[in-house]
């Protein structure tokens, strides 16, 4: 796990080509502490090729320095080099097959296989790596770069032109090492994550930066770029999905395949350890790697506040499985306080403060001499854990009889965490939830509560913000990318698509997963996000995933025994952090203060200054309540330090001008 | 009667919705949650207004959207 960056000069050398490079593994140095290394290549149709490496070591702690080459002893223009960050889990197997076809290798490292395996295959070399990675590998026989992403997006990868030049890294941060590169923010995306959460790939907050989406190839040569996928999330059609399957087969093949993503993902020259929230998805992890790892260490967020906090169910894992436990707690100063610092690692504006507690945990797993950790997370997504599911059936089946009274009442059951739903009438429920007026034949149905109550947090937006967006509408956009057979689909398919190809790595995998991690430069590994067990889980029968009420049933029937009783059958409590009221009293007022005043919001110009005035008083005097003006909240707060951090006058911007 | 009730209404909704931003135009027969003005919480918000600034009380089967969804329907509501 590592962090890389580079470039591609197509007419003429750099004139400080190497200056270039070193600013990269600077502006990277904490995801990779161990080693750095760079190469310039001259290229024969491009004039010149920069890679750069800052190296986590875990696999091949002596011999897999970067970047790597393969074919010293040929000739220049028969070479391959690559700058890799990531894993391939299945390394040893391809390692195992090739030799059996006679190849040799130098190093005991994954980079050689992927180099080698490229070197017989092409990029036809993707489909047969079980990882999680992004690179960046020249190949001089062809002359053209080719940059690659996992499918799921677990790693990151960011590119851009700038004055003529091909630059690509971990995180924007390295690209900022371009002579003059300053990027302005993008209002569509400010958009789209005021609606969705996260910007809809390739577009990223920074204008002009664009992101290889998950399970995407791109090839740069003296001809242009060409970018495809090679791997895309499917489901079967709604007939075929809902036919017969016998459960305790299915269970079976569910416990067979997990179990060997989590062997393959504990694979490392370093101890690995894992995250143990105290919820059903990361005590599976925890134990099924206990099976494996004796003396396993596992690490857990505690909260101050009792509606967020887990620690009587960690302690009964811990309990339960004799692992050695750490654990950081986390209240509303350490989130207000960390805030800051975490979005300089997510690069982007959130509108929860969810990512800060793991900012904080990846610190512990550090402090406590660890670089891996397994994590359980992508369950809810894979295998239907979610409420948004639930909730969906339920407007669902309250469509079907509009006016029942009987039928709202489900919505309480689904969420006993939200005192405010409690009080609620069925009436005023159903309304809610949109339960008679959305359309169940629209795409995205399922999300609709959801995006709706995000999206009325764009009341904040300024006039000049929402003038240059004018009547772009980022629920059209996701509606227009969805696959032509998508219609076909179940409808919890539909909604598994649709959080696993937007939230998951737009949100999840990268502000909460891959920059939490590294920026204590700790790596995340996700035994649900194997591409087997998603595509095993997506041929699996809706109701034997959610079956009634019950979420991810299909694995509590797999592994229940595996678990104590409590655990086992818990219904899941999502993992939410202290949101508004962090920010909430006089420990947070110098950070509202430099944010939010009128002199910030104006340097800025994206928001109504007046309103946000009003919104942080509500706001200073103990938090806001409702889901939109904590979402409004968190989301101003994030996209003015954001700026502040990498657009504005102190900014990365103009220190890259400079 | 009612232009007091509703002059007053849009001056409470503006400020505690709205956040006092007055440009966004709102019909006395608009939905107030269609309309994104008003979640689970607002609703409770809502109901102690109208409790501490009319002086009535709000039995809990009256807090239905066919009573309290629009400004309108809130006029009446309060009128009555």
């Amino acid at each position: 796990m590592c962090g890389i960056g580079g470039f591609l000069a197509k007419h003429a050398p750099l004139a400080q080509g190497e200056g270039l490079l070193a600013r990269m593994t600077g502006a990277l140095h904490h995801r990779g502490p161990d080693a750095s290394g760079t190469s310039l290549i001259r290229g024969r149709d491009i004039a010149q090729i920069g890679l750069a490496h800052t190296r986590l070591s875990i696999v091949g702690l002596e011999d897999g320095a970067q970047p790597m080459v393969h074919g010293e002893t040929f000739g220049e223009d028969d070479r391959l080099t690559i700058s890799f960050n990531g894993e391939i889990f299945n390394f040893v197997e391809l390692r195992a097959e090739m030799e059996a076809r006679g190849r040799r290798f130098r190093t005991g490292s994954d980079t050689e296989v992927l180099l080698q395996l490229y070197d017989e295959m092409g990029l036809d070399c993707l489909e047969k790596l079980n990882g999680d990675f992004a690179f960046a590998l020249w190949d001089a026989r062809e002359q053209r770069l080719v940059l690659a992403r996992d499918r799921m997006g677990v790693r990151p990868l960011y590119h851009t032109l700038h004055d003529g030049v091909f630059a690509f890294a971990s995180e924007v941060k390295a690209l900022f090492a371009l002579p003059g590169f300053a990027p302005q923010p993008d209002p569509i995306a400010l958009d789209q994550i005021f609606t969705l959460w996260a910007p809809i790939a390739p577009r990223t907050p920074f204008a002009g930066v664009s992101e290889l989406p998950p399970g995407h190839c791109l090839v740069v040569d003296a001809q242009g770029m060409r970018e495809h996928a090679y791997w895309q999330l499917s489901f079967p059609d709604h007939a075929d999905a809902a036919r017969d399957a016998d459960p305790a087969r299915v269970a079976e093949g569910v416990a067979c395949l997990l179990t060997d993503a989590t062997r393959i993902r504990l694979r490392a020259d370093v101890p690995v350890g894992a995250y143990l929230s105290g919820g059903f998805d990361s005590s599976l992890t925890s134990a099924l790697a206990a099976r494996e790892v004796p003396d396993l260490h596992t690490f857990s967020v505690t909260f101050d506040s009792p509606e967020h906090d887990e620690s009587a169910e960690q302690q009964a894992m811990v309990a339960a499985l004799g692992t050695r436990h750490a654990s950081v707690n986390c209240g509303e100063r350490e989130i207000a306080q960390a805030f800051a610092e975490m979005l300089a690692h997510a690069e982007r504006p959130v509108i929860r403060t969810a990512p800060t507690p793991l900012f904080l945990l990846s610190r512990l797993v550090r402090d406590k001499g660890f670089k891996v950790v397994l994590t359980g997370e992508g369950a809810d997504e894979v295998f239907a854990g979610y409420d948004i599911f639930k909730e969906a059936g339920l407007r669902r089946f309250c469509a079907r009889q509009p006016g029942s009274r009987l039928r709202p009442q489900l919505f309480r059951r689904l969420y006993p965490y939200l005192p405010g739903l409690q009080k609620q009438s069925p009436e005023y429920l159903a309304a809610f939830f949109g339960a008679g007026a959305d359309d169940p034949a629209d795409p995205l149905f399922s999300h609709g509560p959801r995006l709706r109550g995000t999206a009325a947090a764009k009341l904040f937006f300024s006039g000049d913000l929402r003038a240059r967006i004018g009547d772009y509408d980022a629920r059209e956009e996701m509606a227009a990318s969805l696959p032509g057979d998508f219609a076909r689909w179940h409808p919890l398919h539909q909604a598994q698509y649709l959080e696993t190809r937007f939230l998951l790595p737009g949100y999840i995998l990268s502000s909460q997963g891959d920059r939490m991690a590294m920026a204590h430069g700790v790596e995340g590994r996700f035994p649900f996000l194997d591409h087997r067990v998603v595509e095993q889980a997506a041929s699996i029968p809706p109701g034997l995933k959610l079956k009634g009420l019950r979420e991810k049933h299909i694995l509590r029937e797999a592994f229940g025994d595996l678990l104590p009783h409590d655990i086992a059958q818990r219904t899941k409590q999502p993992y939410r952090a202290p949101d508004s009221a962090a920010f909430a009293g006089a420990h947070a007022q110098e950070l509202r203060d430099a944010a939010l005043s009128p002199d910030a919001l104006a340097a800025t110009g994206l928001f109504n200054s007046g309103a946000v005035a009003k919104l942080a008083a509500k706001v200073a005097r103990g938090g806001v309540s409702g889901f939109r003006d904590n979402a409004a909240f968190i989301g101003v707060l994030s996209t003015q330090i954001w700026h502040a951090r990498f657009i504005g006058e102190a900014g990365m911007r103009n220190q890259a001008a400079a | 009667m009612a232009d007091t009730i509703e002059t007053a209404l849009r001056s409470f909704i503006t400020e505690n919705f709205l956040f006092g931003d007055d440009s966004r135009t709102i019909a006395g027969t608009d939905s107030l949650i269609q309309n994104e003005l008003m979640d689970s919480t607002g609703i409770l918000e809502l109901v102690a207004y109208l409790e501490d600034h009319f002086g009535i009380s709000v039995a809990d089967e009256d807090i239905v959207p066919d009573n309290l969804d629009s400004i309108d329907r809130i006029t009446a509501y309060v009128a009555r």
